[in-house]
């Protein structure tokens, strides 16, 4: 056996964690609407693939755009030589300009300021690099999406410290638990060198209200530490109220703040639907960060061909608010759809504004109020419903029952299956809560009659799609 | 205010950030600033510093460009190809697209001369040759743990090896009078100056192509290298991002080759490649990881998520990279384009005797300025340096900046330029020994009389010229600017 590091030996990867378990169900039965109709959907990638027609149209309209287009190639040579860590200046320009757009133009960031990484995922790594110390660790409020395990602790030697949050009180993060928080750390005799928060947060789609920003602002400039605003979901609010970001709490007037603590990670990967292009970007307002991040950006540099079109297409100012807002309107939309069609199955969510995904309350299905319980209960759901969701603990969250499910990463068909699917499980479930004698069946016949004409009643020609596959479900089929 | 500042940093900040780990502080950067404040332009800023430290190939953007405008369907953003937008722009796997590494696994194929096929399940990728370095470091290495080095070794490892992962860099001493072959001995001191020292040397970095020797390794050196890790159970890193640069023969011989044919542990043999140095696409970032030791692959493959090659990217080289035609084609006229500029190059300096190392591969070449040194220090190496750079206003790199052992030597690069600026530099490297050998040959002359001398130096380059040692071909071309000269303006 030949000698490795012991960050290659051990298990910082994160992959061994069950979370992992429902991809590859995934990958093993991938669902296909005509090759494989019984396979499993995948509900626990959040990917935003609802506005990608609009970009294409906009790329037909576009053709300089490319560097591989007659209209565009005089740019190649320039563009493929194009190395420099500051990357193209017409880059940072449009991406500066773009988080205003998406903040409402509510405040202005300095292209300056911006530096490249790769993805989000390569951004909080180097921001953690450049702020924190191997043994010293961060504060991060639960739930917490799973990859900053890796991404915060694996190469860096960091530990993460969670921020309890609960349900009671719609899992806010509060002055007591951040606290709380410190304490257990300084007891662990760990140094707490940040604080990250994800705001749109990741998994539960909620905002973070002013006040509680302010509190977060409060508290960190007290304790002098780090705070790490990880906004990469900032386009994806879809409704009231307004997404407030940190760089917008800073100019307030009744906010003191040291800015040298203040640090944004951003991204093309959610608000745009673009993961693969790995367009992640750190923006500080602390020059040392910034200096250091760029020295360190080479090690993940946005290629220049994808620097080039996302300079092109970023400032075309008609295109950037059109595209915001008709992804808000697919968003808004979805959502709607699927969290009513939720609520008609007796599934509730927590209440939400943002992501690409809800945050699904499973608590009463549980056999059990514990995590085990959890556990089996998502095995039920990848292998007998087979959707690939991804349940609460994979988030660290502090109370058994929640999912996240994800709702944008797939057309609209797709949709209807995965919601038939839901329903069959639910009433059978429901069945099997209140004890029948035999006539269930006709009981269930009966059930799905009065339950389809409920639907019939209630939505409205915007909700149900021309695509939608009611007219083959099984229901149907048992009623002739 | 800048020391409360910058204690404050030390406090606020990680050990990283504010150490010197990054390597920009190193005098090798002096010579890039000197050419930012004042870059040579041909027509624009004809007395400018003319760039000769970035390695960079810009010698067949003609035929890239051809081909991407005969391959429209290769760029999502064309109408041919903007079909697949969608499905590239959401692919973020990072096993990377199956046709990308395959294409990468073939050219990589063809580089080492189709002696050794390379298994796309092995190709990892990563944020450029930077990232894969730093990459297989964190994977075989502990922080503390060190790695051998030969000398002269690319600046940038300083910072790729160590800064972040926390290892430590053992040059492995080569020199001049075996034209800087790694042997046997110089492997085994170094080794045992780390064991000395305590250090736990965890592997061998190597770089074939050398950079900045421009020489390829030959096969007795590769297999003592072989055997010589094997031995102590170590790893071997080859950097062969220079393999598609080899110019002339002797050929280039990947690793993979040479372990074909050994009784060794294939568990300790990795790949670095990349597309930046070969292809001349540095921006594209496209760093490849490739080792033969599956745990090593399955936990790069993890890290790369900190520096996937981005998909659109993948997706325009999987096209351009399986285009067998194109590649054969490419390879063929950058080797024979490089050969070119390599000879103008050195045999315009032997004619005005400044020696280069002799090599037939990389960017640049390895020249001999030791006979110019005032003394044969570091310090009159960096005296010389600066010279260069604020008077004969060349951007070169000082050997001291690669780690050589000896004083006297620079790196000076010639695939970044066009011909007319190859003529320009040319120029200037020849005015500048002659005027050296002048003021030597008239010694006591003082600066009062320079003018004169530059005169003398003009009257007497053409009479070399017209004795017959400086041919029109090769040092004047039709694009020459020596009639704009200074000093042609001076003798009129």
């Amino acid at each position: 056996m030949v000698a490795m590091s012991k960050i290659a030996t051990g298990n910082g990867h994160g992959e061994n964690s069950p979370y992992f378990d429902g991809w590859k169900a995934y990958e093993t039965n991938p669902f296909h609407p005509s090759d494989r109709p019984n396979g499993v959907i995948q509900m626990g990638l959040a990917e935003n693939q609802l506005c990608l027609d609009f970009v294409e149209k906009w790329l037909m309209k576009h053709p300089e755009v490319s560097l591989c287009s007659p209209e565009g190639v005089s740019k190649f040579k320039e563009t493929a030589l194009f190395q420099d860590y500051h990357g193209i200046p017409e880059f940072r320009q449009a991406v500066a300009k773009f988080m205003a757009k998406v903040r409402g133009d509510r405040v202005k960031f300095d292209p300056d300021r911006i530096v490249m990484s790769g993805g989000a995922t390569g951004a909080h790594e180097s921001l953690v690099f450049c702020l924190a110390d191997p043994g010293e660790a961060f504060l991060v409020p639960t739930p917490y999406y799973p990859g900053f395990d890796r991404d915060l602790k694996w190469r860096t030697g960091i530990e993460l410290v969670p921020i309890l949050c609960e349900s009671s009180n719609n899992f806010m993060i509060t002055r007591e638990a951040m606290e709380a928080a410190y304490e257990r750390a300084q007891e662990a005799n760990l140094r707490v060198k940040g604080l990250l928060i994800t705001n749109p947060s990741n998994p539960l789609g909620t905002i973070l209200d002013r006040e509680t920003l302010k509190t977060v602002v409060k508290f960190i400039n007290e304790k002098n530490i780090h705070l790490v605003g990880d906004e990469i979901y900032a386009a994806t609010v879809f409704q009231e109220p307004e997404f407030v970001s940190i760089s917008e709490i800073i100019e307030e007037d009744d906010v003191v703040c040291n800015r040298d603590l203040i640090h944004i990670v951003y991204s093309l990967s959610k608000d745009m639907g673009f993961p693969g292009f790995r367009v992640g970007i750190i923006y500080s307002y602390n020059d040392a960060v910034v200096s250091c991040a760029r020295k360190m950006s080479s090690f993940g540099l946005v290629s220049s061909q994808t620097q080039h079109l996302i300079a092109s297409m970023l400032s075309d100012d008609d295109f950037v608010e059109n595209f915001i807002a008709e992804s808000k309107e697919q968003l808004f939309k979805r959502h709607k759809y699927f969290t009513w069609s939720l609520a008609q199955v007796g599934i509730g969510s927590l209440k939400s504004n943002a992501g690409l995904f809800i945050w699904m309350d499973l608590r009463k299905l549980l056999e059990e109020k514990t995590f085990e319980a959890e556990m089996k209960l998502w095995r039920v759901i990848i292998n007998e419903v087979k959707l690939n969701v991804s349940p609460g603990s994979s988030f660290h969250c502090d109370e058994p029952g929640w999912f996240r499910v994800c709702f944008a990463n797939m057309d609209d068909n797709t949709m209807e299956v995965a919601l038939l699917r839901i329903r069959t499980f639910m009433m059978k479930n429901n069945e099997a809560m209140v004890p029948r004698p035999k006539l269930c069946r006709r009981s269930s016949l009966k059930l799905s009659l009065s339950r389809s004409r409920r639907m019939d009643d209630f939505m409205s020609p915007g909700i149900m799609s021309p695509h939608s596959p009611l007219p083959q479900s099984p229901l149907v089929r048992a009623r002739n | 205010m800048e020391f409360t500042r910058k204690n404050n940093n030390r406090q606020l900040l990680s050990r990283i950030a504010t150490n010197d780990g990054h390597g920009e502080n190193s005098p090798y950067f002096d010579g890039w600033k000197a050419y930012d404040s004042n870059p040579f332009h041909l027509t624009q800023n004809p007395d400018g510093v003319i760039q000769m430290g970035l390695a960079e190939n810009q010698l067949c953007f003609d035929l890239i460009k051809k081909w991407v405008l005969q391959n429209p369907e290769a760029s999502i953003c064309t109408a041919e190809g903007v079909d697949r937008f969608k499905d590239i722009a959401i692919f973020q796997d990072y096993h990377g697209l199956q046709e990308f590494r395959e294409a990468v696994a073939k050219f990589m194929g063809r580089v080492g001369g189709n002696r050794v096929t390379f298994d796309p399940n092995r190709i990892v990728m990563s944020g450029g040759a930077t990232g894969a370095n730093e990459t297989v470091m964190f994977c075989l290495a502990d922080p503390g743990d060190a790695f051998l080095v030969p000398s002269p070794y690319y600046a940038g490892f300083a910072r790729d090896l160590r800064w972040r992962t926390g290892l430590e860099i053992i040059p492995v001493h080569c020199k001049s009078s075996n034209n800087f072959r790694i042997t046997r001995q110089a492997l085994e001191e170094a080794y045992e100056k780390a064991q000395r020292l305590n250090k736990n040397v965890k592997g061998v970095i190597i770089a074939n192509p050398s950079n900045p020797l421009g020489t390829v390794l030959d096969r007795d050196t590769m297999r003592s290298l072989v055997t010589f890790i094997n031995d102590k159970k170590i790893h071997l890193v080859c950097d062969e991002i220079y393999a598609a640069t080899v110019f002339s023969s002797p050929r280039f011989m990947s690793i993979a080759e040479i372990i074909q044919d050994m009784d060794c542990d294939k568990d300790l043999v990795h790949i670095v490649y990349s597309l930046s140095k070969d292809m001349g696409f540095p921006g594209f970032r496209v760093g490849i990881v490739y080792s033969f030791n599956d745990a090593v692959v399955n936990c790069a493959r993890k890290m790369s998520s900190f520096g996937l090659v981005s998909s659109q990217t993948q997706f325009l080289l999987a096209s351009m990279l399986s285009d067998e035609e194109f590649v054969e084609n490419f390879l063929r006229q950058s080797s024979k384009r490089l050969a070119k500029r390599h000879r103008v190059f050195t045999k315009g300096l032997e004619q005005v005797g400044i020696s280069c190392l002799k090599s037939n591969a990389g960017l640049f070449f390895w020249m001999d300025m030791r006979p110019l040194l005032k003394e044969q220090t570091f310090e009159g190496e960096t005296e010389l340096w600066r010279v260069i750079i604020n008077e004969v206003k060349l951007n070169v790199s000082p050997g001291l900046s690669f780690n050589c052992c000896e004083p006297g030597w620079f790196r000076v690069c010639f695939a970044n330029m066009d011909d007319e600026t190859v003529e320009v530099a040319l120029d200037r490297i020849r005015k500048f020994v002659l005027q050296g050998t002048e003021n030597a040959a008239g010694a006591g002359n003082k600066c009062k009389r320079r003018q004169k001398n530059n005169l003398c130096l003009s009257i007497s380059s053409s009479r070399l010229y017209e004795e017959g040692l400086m041919s029109p071909a090769h040092m004047i071309s039709p694009h020459s600017p020596i009639p704009q000269s200074p000093l042609v303006r001076a003798r009129t």
